[in-house]
């Protein structure tokens, strides 16, 4: 079924927060940033900003009504630096004035003199000098340290991911209206009861005086999960001061530059298996770059441990994490939320284990894939388990055995264009790992023509939610979905959401709306006994449009239906929360049963590497994935696609650098590269694995969001395949991305790249 | 004087500043939000309309970005934006996009519609690759291409619109619901306008001169929109490429786009237009010039390694008089060169090559396409049996210059071509180079990536030597 959104994109007719018209008056807002990445200040001095013409004010940290904190998990971020300053683009000042021009051209007529200090860059060298966000995190299962003994083979190494700056199309942007004492607040926000509850914070103000509003978002990729509060709050605050409308924007450059990313790891793992190829023993030790401060750094640790064995059962798991404090914008929540991060670990043990081994790589994956009932280092068991299933179904599909051969007969031929292959399988949790966050509601008006309107918490960024949403209530009311329209994302309609996030948008909130239309649909049912002489509710349908006693055949058209329940003063409206059942984690033990679901899949990746010139294309992805039972396969594809080009550019091409100062120098899009229509494999197949889901789900499919991402890790390993087959002694470093430069270097044998 | 131009079906009057960008313009004054700013660099098409402009009896539309293009550039023409595309109800090419589900947040589609309809508008060839190009320019970061590629397939199984002239082309599309019936009475619109007035060539008192202006308005959109007293080079001559007494001479204002369809550039350099591909995208190629690529001094100037080797010299002309540099010798530090800021590049010539010459280019970059080299090289080279009589490789990215090689060319005159000759060339290079560590690459592998394209490109030229070439 078509997504009716598609149609206003292609129009062009789709607003945006850039696109709405001001009110007159309103002003703009830019920050004022640190220049230095560590150090205390001495002295801000903006006198003579202020006198510039255009210029209507400077806040500092000074002029905070309430508290001077934008941090929700741990309250360790404030929204203007006071004393010291963590790292570069740090906000000192909010700048007011009439134009964005004469905002930003004010910066430099803003002195700000700060003692610098040596700053921390490496999440190993915050670890040694004990700068950790919190305290450190240990999952464990069996007993490693007794298994290694059993252990044929042992193989160590450290592994290291990039950052990934996530390149929503839309930069962010807020835009704040001050009303009667409070403000409302438009913002392009994955969050907004966070964007709520900060400001509230910020302006010493009751929750109910800030109104927030999200129509929709020009992409989101987690970007906009924590880190659209700064800018909304520093809106929010401009306009409180100042008493008119203020608008911020980034441009793309200060986006990149002020922002967090997907976090970098740095990890140890020691791997151990029997001569069968089965993993019995895995270590690991993980050290994330979070930035200067927590943002959802430990959120995302956490869920790198949940997913430290990808898809494969391991008897003995030893993981302990670290979440590392560093002079860098606060990394943030990106799709996967940590798991990728902890599955390119795992995935690079076994590459190095096959290596030693003198296997491939699929041998010892397919031989420890998770089997119904497995118990995943963190408690849970695999429950309704389709990693078998989606692996053979890969293996009959797109025979890699196969492929294999195909491609060594190719290398053979071919001296300096060398091809690989790899398999990547996936099972990833749904649900927030803090289940608190595992709930959902949902307002829906019936209006007396028969049509309806949804507000819920999920905030539409792209990924089809609003459309799924519709589809749900079409179906238990049965009527045309033109008649349905899901409202803005607004904390007066839909109080104390939850982001949408972790790929449980449609779940959670899907679930609402259909428990309110449920209610609405007996409500009705109840109300047209009488009118078609029904003996009870049973006999009453809701059926293309009318509602039919289906025993007598009558039926009431759903507009008059509607029409008589309002004159008969029936309750047209229904508000129903929804939380997710049988749900916890106890993180006194760190075990639990933290995922409602997993979702499973297998891809197969062939690259092509020209060995001569370091550079490589991605022939083709095939991928078996578990959809459960898609509401809308369209729009679930789409989202498949898209989630396999980010894995595949975080695990390529996508690098951030940083210079010795912490000054990012990727620092606009021609610097930082994202996949281009060129970039796009020649062959993308999806093969969607029905496999009807039962738990706490929308209409038995499963979330879709985040899991394909991780295919694209399998593209690292396909481009090592091809290089080793160039040359067998080449030394494999596992530090993604695998830029050209890597690949031209590695094959050199470099020691430095 | 006020500019004017049709945009969509609408004529426009403005005594805006010239300078302005056209995406503000339109968005700001006009209030059409469907072109959005992505990046303001020229990178991800967001902000994409079309310029249709009126030549030998037709309108030419190209793609453009739009925040990269001063409002001048409109003056006389057609500007098109997703707006002046919508029908009463969805194009086909707006059907198919919704069916193919190539569209998810939306913030992008309207620069994907806007450049494919127009590669329907004017490409010569209907070609998937050269459709494909076509929206390059275009980044979606949800989808990651799939579906558009699948939309634009579609698409073109449906629409049959070859052999068709500029006005039977016209008819068709609008007929087939992929552009509104007004496009129609652009050209008559368009013809009555008054010449083009010129906004160009004599402000001799001109702070700032532009030609494209695709790097200048990155680097510096917010000064120069600000820029009151501003030229902008947009009058070239028809006959903007040249032949005479065996010289090829190129205007200065010549668009890359323009400079690869070029049948006697492609008569020289028959890989042309794989060069332009790697250059940059089209929208890109539709307003950056070769004179602004010069001009610009990046070391990695792109048409200028080919022109390195092609023994170029530039004329510059000042109030009337003019004077010669060789390209060679053009460059003296990083952005810095022989040219007095009243100098203006006027065009660009060099010998035509004649006998058994190949022209070979390599580019690499982090991302494949339309990225900026790590390391770019072009290579001139004459060869009779596989001895070579004269050869030139110029290589960018690593020195401050785009720099000749010259000891390495000396070095291989005359020599024949080997694995073992080759690698000492590479060698030689190696000592003329100063590449440094930057975003691009580290300078170890900018000195290793040089050796590996000359070795390419001797390997393109005579693969059968190469064979069992050892790296």
């Amino acid at each position: 079924m078509k997504n009716d959104d598609w149609v206003k994109h292609v129009t062009g007719t789709s607003k945006f927060i850039n696109d709405v018209p001001l009110l007159s008056g309103t002003l703009h807002a830019f920050v004022f940033t640190s220049p230095i990445a560590k150090g205390k200040i001495i002295d801000l001095n903006y006198f003579k900003a202020l006198e510039l013409s255009g210029i209507k004010n400077v806040l500092t940290y000074k002029d905070i009504p309430g508290v001077n904190q934008l941090g929700t998990i741990i309250k360790d971020e404030p929204l203007l630096a006071e004393n010291e300053v963590h790292f570069i683009g740090q906000p000192l000042a909010i700048i007011i004035g009439e134009d964005e021009h004469c905002v930003r051209n004010a910066i430099k007529f803003i002195e700000c003199k700060i003692e610098e200090e040596a700053p921390i860059l490496d999440p190993r060298e915050a670890f040694r000098k004990n700068e950790l966000i919190a305290p450190p995190v240990t999952f464990a299962l069996g007993n490693v340290d007794a298994a290694w003994k059993e252990c044929d083979v042992i193989v160590e190494g450290a592994v290291n991911s990039g950052g990934q700056e996530h390149v929503y199309l839309e930069t962010q942007s807020a835009y704040s209206v001050p009303l009667e004492g409070g403000i409302k607040i438009y913002s392009s926000t994955q969050s907004p009861t966070a964007v709520q509850r900060v400001t509230a914070g910020i302006l010493n103000l009751p929750m109910h005086k800030i109104e927030v509003d999200v129509l929709r978002l020009g992409g989101g990729f987690g970007g906009k999960e924590d880190q659209a509060t700064v800018w909304a709050a520093i809106a929010g605050l401009a306009s409180y001061v100042m008493q008119t409308p203020v608008k911020i924007s980034l441009s793309r450059h200060e986006d990149i530059m002020l922002t967090g990313k997907r976090h970098p790891y740095s990890s140890d793992y020691k791997i151990g298996l029997n001569s069968e190829g089965e993993i019995l023993a895995y270590e690991v030790y993980f050290y994330q770059n979070a930035g200067a401060s927590a943002d959802l750094s430990t959120a995302i640790l956490e869920r790198t441990m949940f997913h430290c064995t990808n898809s494969y059962f391991i008897p003995n798991v030893k993981a302990t994490a670290y979440s590392c404090r560093t002079n860098l914008p606060p990394n943030t929540a990106f799709r996967g939320f940590g798991g990728p991060q902890g599955m390119f670990v795992i995935e690079s043990a076994i590459h190095k284990a096959a290596s030693k081994l003198n296997v491939e790589p699929c041998i010892i994956q397919e031989k420890n894939l998770l089997n119904e009932g497995d118990e995943f280092p963190y408690g849970q068991k695999a429950v309704n388990c389709v990693s078998h299933k989606a692996w053979f179904k890969a293996k009959e599909l797109f025979p890699f055995e196969k492929l294999s051969e195909e491609i060594s007969l190719f290398n053979i031929k071919n001296k300096l264009l060398k091809k690989g292959m790899a398999v990547m399988p996936i099972c990833f949790g749904i649900s927030f790992t803090n289940a608190m966050l595992n709930q959902a509601s949902a307002l829906v008006h019936i209006y007396t023509d028969g049509s309806v309107g949804i507000s819920t918490g999920a905030v539409e960024m792209g990924q089809g939610v609003n459309m799924k949403l519709r589809q749900v209530a079409a179906s238990i009311f049965s009527i045309n979905i033109n008649k349905i329209k899901i409202e803005t994302t607004n904390t007066t309609r839909a109080a104390n959401t939850s982001p949408t996030a972790a790929s449980t948008g449609a779940d959670l909130n899907g679930n609402a709306v259909e428990k309110a239309c449920n209610t609405l649909a007996e409500r009705l049912k109840h109300f047209a006994v009488n009118l078609l002489k029904a003996k009870d509710i049973d006999q009453l349908k809701l059926k293309d449009e009318q509602i039919l006693n289906t025993q007598t055949g009558t039926s009431i058209l759903w507009d008059d239906l509607i029409l008589q329940a309002y004159f008969k003063r029936i309750d047209l409206s229904e508000h129903a929360h929804y939380a997710t059942p049988k749900i916890y984690f106890d993180r006194t033990i760190n075990k639990g049963n933290p995922f409602a679901y997993h979702v499973y899949g297998t891809a197969v990746i062939q690259v092509e590497v020209d060995c001569l010139r370091g550079v490589y294309k991605i022939n083709s992805v095939k991928a078996v994935h578990d959809f459960g039972k898609s509401i809308n396969p369209a729009i679930d594809k789409s989202q498949a696609e898209g989630a396999i080009m980010q894995g595949l550019g975080w695990m390529t091409l996508e690098e951030i650098r940083h210079d010795s100062r912490g000054k990012i120098l990727s620092d606009t899009l021609s610097a930082y590269k994202v996949p281009d229509v060129h970039f796009t494999p020649e062959v993308l197949e999806i093969e969607f694995l029905e496999n009807p889901n039962k738990s706490a789900a929308i209409f038995n499919s499963k979330a879709i969001g985040e899991p394909p991402l991780m295919y694209g890790i399998g593209a690292y390993f396909a481009i090592a395949n091809a290089i080793k087959s160039f040359r067998q002694e080449v030394d494999i470093l596992y530090d993604a991305p695998f830029t050209p430069e890597k690949v031209l270097m590695s094959i050199l044998g470099s020691p430095n790249c | 004087m006020n500019i004017q131009f049709i945009c969509n079906n609408a004529l426009i009057e403005t005594d805006q500043s010239p300078s302005t960008t056209l995406l503000d313009f339109i968005r700001k004054e006009l209030k059409y939000t469907g072109a959005k700013e992505g990046c303001r660099e020229g990178d991800c098409g967001a902000c994409a309309v079309l310029i249709g402009e009126l030549k030998n009896d037709k309108i030419i539309y190209k793609t453009i970005n739009s925040c990269l293009t001063p409002l001048a550039a409109a003056n006389g023409k057609h500007v098109v934006t997703i707006e002046g595309l919508n029908l009463y109800e969805l194009s086909l090419i707006q059907q198919v996009f919704v069916r193919e589900g190539a569209a998810q947040c939306g913030f992008c589609t309207p620069g994907f519609i806007v450049a494919f309809t127009g590669f329907l508008l004017s490409s010569y060839n209907l070609s998937v690759d050269e459709a494909i190009d076509s929206i390059a320019g275009n980044l979606c970061r949800c989808t990651g291409h799939y579906s558009i590629i699948r939309a634009i397939k579609n698409i073109l199984d449906e629409v049959q619109i070859n052999n068709l002239s500029s006005a039977q082309r016209l008819k068709k599309l609008v007929d087939l619901n992929i552009i509104p019936e007004y496009f129609l009475n652009i050209k008559n619109k368009l013809e009555s306008f008054k010449k083009e007035q010129p906004l160009t060539e004599t402000n001799d008192d001109a702070s700032f001169t532009i030609a494209g202006g695709t790097d200048l308005y990155v680097q510096q959109g917010y000064k120069l929109t600000r820029e009151k007293n501003i030229l902008i080079h947009l009058k070239i001559s028809d006959e903007s490429i040249r032949i005479s007494d065996n010289n090829c001479f190129i205007n200065a204002a010549v668009t890359i786009e323009d400079f690869s369809n070029s049948e006697i550039i492609k008569a020289i350099f028959p890989n042309v237009k794989e060069f332009a591909n790697l250059f940059g995208s089209l929208p890109i190629r539709n307003r950056a010039t070769v004179g602004g690529n010069i001009i610009n001094a990046s070391p990695i100037a792109d048409i200028t390694s080919l022109l390195l080797v092609l023994d170029a010299v530039l004329i510059f002309s000042n109030k009337g008089s003019v004077r010669e540099v060789k390209l060679s010798d053009f460059y003296k530090g990083y952005k810095q060169f022989d040219k007095l800021p009243e100098e203006i590049l006027s065009s660009v010539y060099f010998e035509v090559p004649s006998g058994n010459y190949n022209i070979s280019y390599e580019k690499v970059s982090k991302r494949l396409h339309l990225d900026i080299a790590s390391v770019n090289t072009t290579m001139f080279i004459i060869t009779d049996d596989n001895r070579i009589s004269a050869v030139r490789i110029s290589a960018g990215g690593v020195a401050p210059i785009p720099m000749l090689l010259k000891k390495t060319s000396v070095f291989l005159t005359g020599k024949q071509i080997s694995e073992e000759t080759v690698k000492e060339a590479s060698s030689i290079a190696a000592e003329e180079i100063k590449p440094i560590s930057d975003i691009r690459g580290s300078a170890q592998y900018k000195m290793l990536l040089l050796n590996r394209l000359i070795l390419a490109h001797f390997i393109k030229l005579h693969p059968e030597l190469f064979e069992e070439v050892t790296l």
